[in-house]
């Protein structure tokens, strides 16, 4: 039995693994989580991560969780090549240094743009006033000037010349807002320069066939929402209300 | 082979009568005989922050010579500028190795873990028990680190800078979505094993229990009818090593002292929107 990802590309972590995976010719067997059906809160998912959120890993007995350590994970298994995760103390660094920041500054300011644009009126039914998505544009211009200014500066790609998985990291989150009309890329020429090189990196049509849901989120407003999803995360919805 | 080192060095205190292996790439803390050691690595650390006593308690026990670069961030010194040439961001801890700077706590650790060839139970080579690692240090991220965060700041450091205390149902909220994550460390990281990854303490469980004694030191019962977790917390504190523990969480451990902290106006009136943000 093969390695077996877990995934559902509407997810930014489930497309850095996805990615990482098919560049590299990595073989796996796509396991669709529909998250928009609840399938991550079954107890069936629950056996392969107990945490029950994408992406997860199983590889024979051995589960994993965490987009970070799946990606270190498939790099050392498959002996990637080093430019992905580099040997060299102080370049390996820098990669572990932004995935460290990356959690608490880009991912989840950028990925509230989609909760608050697409799935919070889907799941409740209620359009939130124009400041909700304000604040957290502006949480995120934050974020991107930091990005710009200590981990990009004037190299091409965060760690030097070539991609690593500290850019394929930074891209699937900021794919989120475009995703859902915030173009965080107008008016951002370094970074918009910085998305190309990646997309090009990668392979524009891996980067695309990855990123379809996403892109076409819009069309998903009528989908049916699984009531036991809605009532798990009745909790969270009303937090982000607030 | 192994050398011992009776001369002390005038630029480390870790010289004197050291005994160190040849086999390590850092050959020598005395800095007279390693190239590297002349300059030594600089960490700038506030014990007040649970990263910088992970990063510390990490250096310490594995005898890593450093200079402690004293950074007390309720002063807001994180702010001066000859900091920020060494991390922008603004952040401790903060690691500066001659031209190279370094900021984020796992980051540090596993960058001294990899030059100092550290002893392999702290970062496994072995991947699948690498990967539990790397599983738990991502996941802490957004599951412990904002809620302990969080807490202090709400029990500590809003009344220092707002002068009242902050509301309780805010603290007894922040608390509550501590419950969960704190379940899922029982149950999906720590299991029936001694410590987080394994038989053998590792990077893991040092990120780990620096934060959650951030709470313990500030009065919460955080382990209240969680045995296993009490077991792991005396068992790492006890790894750790009583003296090593004692030291590296005095200031946190005597926090009542920071109300006798005076504390500039104008960075009171800069903290100000930030703490009511957090009680909105």
């Amino acid at each position: 039995m093969g390695m077996e990802l877990y995934l559902d590309l509407l997810s930014q972590p489930c497309r850095a693994v996805y990615i990482f995976a098919k560049k590299n010719n990595i073989p796996f067997e796509f396991k669709h989580v529909e998250l928009f059906k609840g399938q991550h809160c079954r107890e069936e998912f629950g056996k392969i991560n107990i945490l029950k959120k994408v992406p997860a890993l199983k590889d024979g007995v051995f589960t994993l969780a965490e987009s970070t350590a799946i990606l270190l994970y498939l790099s050392r298994k498959y002996n990637t090549p080093d430019h992905w995760y580099p040997s060299d103390t102080q370049k390996r660094a820098r990669v572990d240094e932004y995935l460290s920041w990356h959690h608490t500054n880009i991912r989840g300011n950028a990925g509230k743009t989609l909760w608050i644009k697409v799935l919070i009126p889907l799941f409740t039914g209620q359009t939130l006033p124009p400041e909700k998505l304000q604040e957290v544009m502006d949480e995120l211009a934050i974020s991107l000037k930091q990005f710009e200014e200590k981990f990009l500066q004037d190299k091409p790609f965060i760690v030097g010349s070539e991609i690593s998985l500290a850019d394929l990291m930074a891209i699937v989150e900021l794919m989120q807002p475009i995703g859902v009309g915030c173009d965080i890329f107008e008016d951002r020429p370094k970074l918009s320069e910085w998305r190309n090189q990646v997309e090009e990196a990668v392979g524009k049509e891996l980067f695309q066939e990855a990123h379809e849901l996403i892109l076409n989120i819009k069309e998903l407003s009528n989908i049916q929402i699984d009531p036991q999803l809605k009532e798990h995360l009745a909790p969270v919805l009303r937090k982000m209300m607030k | 082979m192994e050398r011992s080192f009776s001369s002390v060095c005038p630029l480390c205190s870790y010289s004197q009568g050291q005994v160190v292996s040849a086999s390590t790439q850092h050959l020598s803390p005395c800095c007279s005989l390693c190239p590297a050691g002349r300059m030594g690595i600089e960490l700038y650390l506030d014990l007040l922050s649970p990263p910088c006593r992970s990063v510390y308690i990490f250096v310490k026990k594995n005898n890593i010579p450093f200079t402690f670069k004293q950074m007390e961030v309720l002063k807001g010194q994180q702010h001066s500028v000859g900091f920020g040439k060494v991390n922008i961001l603004r952040k401790v801890p903060a690691l500066k190795d001659g031209g190279f700077t370094l900021a984020e706590s796992p980051a540090i650790l596993a960058y001294l873990s990899q030059k100092y060839k550290t002893p392999d139970h702290w970062y496994p080579l072995d991947m699948k028990k690498r990967a539990r690692v790397d599983e738990y240090l991502s996941w802490q991220h957004s599951a412990i680190r904002p809620s302990v965060f969080k807490i202090f700041w709400l029990k500590v450091v809003f009344p220092l800078y707002m002068d009242q205390t902050a509301p309780e149902e805010k603290l007894q909220e922040a608390l509550e979505d501590l419950a969960i994550p704190l379940k899922q460390l029982e149950e999906k990281f720590l299991q029936d094993k001694p410590f987080l990854v394994g038989n053998m303490i590792s990077l893991a469980d040092l990120v780990a229990f620096t934060d959650l004694m951030q709470l313990i030191a500030i009065g919460y019962n955080i382990f209240e009818n969680m045995p296993k977790l009490v077991e792991w917390h005396n068992r790492v504190k006890k790894t750790v090593g009583k003296e090593l523990f004692q030291e590296a969480h005095k200031v946190i451990l005597n926090f009542q002292d920071l109300n006798s902290m005076l504390i500039e106006p104008q960075l009171k009136e800069q903290m100000k929107p930030r703490l009511l943000k957090m009680v909105a």
